[in-house]
C-alpha cells in the first residue's frame, strides 16, 4: 500500500510540474487532439477519392481507424513517454531513477506521464461511437466483449512495442528514432484495412509482428465479414493473446536491458 | 562481536566493451576494465575518501555499490544486501548524491520535492519533519525552500540534494563529487555539514572528489584508485610517509646564500628573490635542529614550515 501511495505521489508531482506552466499545458493539450484527428482525417480523405478501398467502405474504414486510435491513444498516454528513456540514459537521469526504492519502469512512466495527451482517448472513443452508428453491427454478447477488449488488447500491444523500442537505448545509447518506425509506423499500419498493403511487407507487419490483430481482424469480427485474406473468423478474437505474447517479450527484454545498462561517465 | 562491515567488495570487476575505429568502416570490439579487481571493506561510521584521476573507475564503483550497474565479476555487498538483485530494498538504506545528477524535481519547489521523497522512501511524518528541520538549520535552506529547483543556484541546489539524500536517515551516504562547481562559501558549508554528519558515527560516508581539500577536511581514510585498481588504502599521513612527501622549510634571508651551500638534514630545492628566499625539504620529522643549523650558517629574517601538499603526492602517484 505504502508503495502504491509512493507511485501516486510521483504522479501528483508530475501533475504539479506540468501545471506550473499553465498556459503552455493548455495549448499542448488542445493541439495534441490534432494528432489523432489527423489520422481520422487521412482516412476520410482517401475515401473521398474512391468509394471503397481494398473492398472496404467508408464506414468500415472509420471503424478500423477508430479502434486503432483508441488503442494507440491509450498506450501512448500510459507508456508512450518511455521512449524518452534514451534521453534519460544519455543525461544520466536513469542513475537517479535507479537509486530510488521503486521500480524503474513505474517511475519512468509516472515521472513523465504525458498528461497533455489525455484528451486523445476521449476523441478516439467519440470516433468509435460514430463508427458503430454508421456500421451495421449485429450485437451478440461475444461482440460486446470484443468491443471492450479490442482497444485494451491493442493498447497492451502498442505499449509493448513502445517498451521494446525504448529498450534499445540500454544497448545502444544513440538509438535515435529507430523505435519510432515500429511505434508510429505500426499505428499508421493499423489505421487501414490490412488488404491495402501487399507482399512481404503485409506478411511481416500484419502477421509476423502482429499489427493485423490490433484493429483489422477485430473489426472483421464485429462486422461479421469474412477476411478477404483468408484468416479464419476466430482470428478477430485472438488480439488479447497476441498482446500478451508481446507484453511477455517486452517485459523480458526490459529486464535484460536494465541489467545491461551501462550508465554514462561520472 | 557484531560485524561492523557495511560495504564489502571482493575481486570486483566491471568491463565495458567499446568499439574502436580500425580502418575506414571496420570497428574493432575491445574490452576495457573500468574496475579491475577491487577488494575493499568499509566499516560502519567510517569516512572514506575515494579518489583517482578521471576515468579511474570511481563512479563506476559507486554505481555498482548502489545497484545502478551490474558487476562483470566479483562480489559486492552493501548493508548485507546484494545491490543489483535487491536494489529497491537497499535503496531505502542508502543516500546518494551524484554531483552532476539531480534527485530533485526541476519544476517543483524544494519543499515539495522533499515531500515527495518522504512518500517514496515511506518515512514517518514525524521523523521526516525532524530531519528536515535539522538540515534546514545546518544547511541554511530557509531562504529558498519555496523556490522551484530550476531557479536555484548550484550551491543552493547542492544543499537541497544533500538534504534529499538524508531525509530517510540512510546508513550509508555515497557522494559523487559533492563540491564540484561550487563557490568557496558553498564548499565550506557542504564540508562542515558533512563533517558534522560524520562526527555522529552513525552514518558511513564514501565520497569521490577531485577536490583534495574535501578529503583533508573530512576523511580519515583515503582510497586511491588508478586504472581500476586500488593503489593506496590508508590514512593521509600513511600516504605521505609512503610516498616520501617532506615538510618544507622556507627561509627569508638578509643576504643570499653562498654558492654550493649545504644544510645537514635537508636538501635545498629552490632559491628565489636573488637568493634571498631559500626552500629546503626536511629529510626527517624533526625540524628544530635543522632550523638551528640554518640560523648558525646564515642570517635568517623569517622562517616558515609548509605541510606537504596532498595534491602533489597524488599527482606523483598518478604519474607513476
Amino acid at each position: 500500500m505504502a508503495e502504491l501511495r509512493a507511485y501516486a505521489m510521483l504522479l501528483g508531482g508530475q501533475w504539479r510540474s506540468v501545471t506550473s506552466y499553465r498556459a503552455s499545458f493548455a495549448v499542448e493539450m488542445i493541439t495534441n487532439i490534432g494528432g489523432t484527428a489527423l489520422d481520422v482525417l487521412a482516412v476520410l480523405v482517401i475515401f473521398q477519392a474512391t468509394t471503397n478501398v481494398a473492398g472496404f467502405s467508408l464506414p468500415e474504414g472509420v471503424l478500423i481507424v477508430s479502434l486503432s486510435s483508441c488503442a494507440f491513444a491509450l498506450a501512448d498516454f500510459a507508456v508512450g513517454n518511455i521512449d524518452r528513456l534514451k534521453t534519460y540514459v544519455r543525461t544520466g537521469t536513469m542513475d537517479a531513477v535507479l537509486v530510488r526504492p521503486l521500480s524503474a519502469f513505474g517511475q519512468l512512466i509516472l515521472m513523465d506521464l504525458p498528461l497533455r495527451k489525455a484528451l486523445r482517448l476521449p476523441f478516439g472513443m467519440a470516433v468509435l461511437a460514430v463508427a458503430l452508428r454508421i456500421n451495421h453491427v449485429e450485437w451478440t454478447p461475444a461482440r460486446v466483449v470484443l468491443l471492450v477488449v479490442t482497444p485494451l488488447a491493442g493498447a497492451v500491444f502498442f505499449a509493448s512495442i513502445f517498451v521494446l523500442s525504448a529498450s534499445l537505448a540500454f544497448w545502444w545509447v544513440d538509438s535515435g528514432e529507430v523505435g519510432s518506425a515500429f511505434t508510429y509506423g505500426g499505428r499508421d499500419f493499423t489505421a487501414y484495412p490490412t488488404p491495402v498493403y501487399s507482399g512481404w511487407f503485409r506478411v511481416v507487419f500484419a502477421y509476423g509482428l502482429g499489427f493485423g490483430f490490433v484493429a483489422y481482424q477485430p473489426a472483421l469480427a464485429l462486422l461479421g465479414r469474412a477476411d478477404p485474406l483468408g484468416m479464419p473468423a476466430w482470428a478477430g478474437f485472438a488480439s488479447p493473446l497476441v498482446a500478451l505474447l508481446a507484453a511477455g517479450l517486452a517485459a523480458a527484454v526490459w529486464r535484460t536491458g536494465i541489467r545491461h545498462y551501462r550508465s554514462t561517465g561520472s | 562481536m557484531r560485524d561492523r562491515t557495511v560495504i564489502e567488495m571482493r575481486a570486483l570487476r566491471k568491463d565495458f566493451t567499446v568499439r574502436v575505429k580500425a580502418g575506414r568502416l571496420r570497428r574493432e570490439k575491445r574490452t576495457v576494465a573500468a574496475v579491475d579487481g577491487i577488494d575493499l571493506r568499509i566499516e560502519r561510521g567510517e569516512l572514506v575518501g575515494y579518489i583517482g584521476p578521471n576515468g579511474a573507475g570511481k563512479s563506476t564503483t559507486l554505481k555498482m555499490l548502489t545497484g545502478v550497474l551490474t558487476p562483470s565479476a566479483g562480489d559486492v555487498s552493501v548493508c548485507g544486501l546484494r545491490p543489483v538483485p535487491q536494489r529497491t530494498r537497499l535503496a531505502l538504506r542508502l543516500g546518494v548524491v551524484f554531483g552532476q545528477r539531480s534527485q530533485l524535481w526541476w519544476d517543483l519547489p524544494l519543499r515539495e520535492s522533499f515531500g515527495l521523497l518522504q512518500h517514496i522512501y515511506r518515512v514517518p511524518a514525524a521523523e521526516h519533519a525532524a530531519r528536515l528541520r535539522r538540515c534546514v538549520a545546518l544547511l541554511d535552506l530557509d531562504g529558498f525552500l519555496d523556490t522551484p529547483v530550476r531557479q536555484l543556484s548550484l550551491g543552493q541546489r547542492m544543499r537541497g540534494e544533500l538534504t534529499a539524500a538524508l531525509l530517510h536517515g540512510p546508513e550509508v551516504l555515497f557522494l559523487d563529487e559533492p563540491t564540484i562547481g561550487l563557490d568557496v562559501v558553498s564548499k565550506q558549508a557542504v564540508r562542515s555539514f558533512l563533517a558534522e554528519l560524520g562526527a555522529t558515527g552513525d552514518v558511513t560516508l564514501v565520497l569521490t572528489t577531485h577536490d583534495l581539500a574535501d578529503i583533508e577536511r573530512l576523511c580519515g581514510r583515503l582510497v586511491v584508485i588508478d586504472h581500476g585498481r586500488v593503489v593506496h588504502d590508508g590514512t593521509i599521513e600513511a600516504l605521505h610517509a609512503r610516498y616520501g612527501s617532506r615538510r618544507r622549510l622556507v627561509a627569508d634571508l638578509d643576504a643570499p646564500l653562498p654558492p654550493g651551500f649545504e644544510l645537514d638534514g635537508a636538501t635545498l630545492v629552490s632559491l628565489e628573490a636573488d637568493g634571498h628566499r631559500a626552500s629546503f625539504d626536511l629529510l626527517s620529522d624533526v625540524a628544530g635542529p635543522v632550523v638551528g643549523r640554518l640560523s648558525a650558517l646564515a642570517s635568517v629574517r623569517d622562517l616558515s614550515l609548509v605541510e606537504p601538499d596532498i595534491e602533489d603526492v597524488v599527482a606523483r602517484l598518478y604519474a607513476s
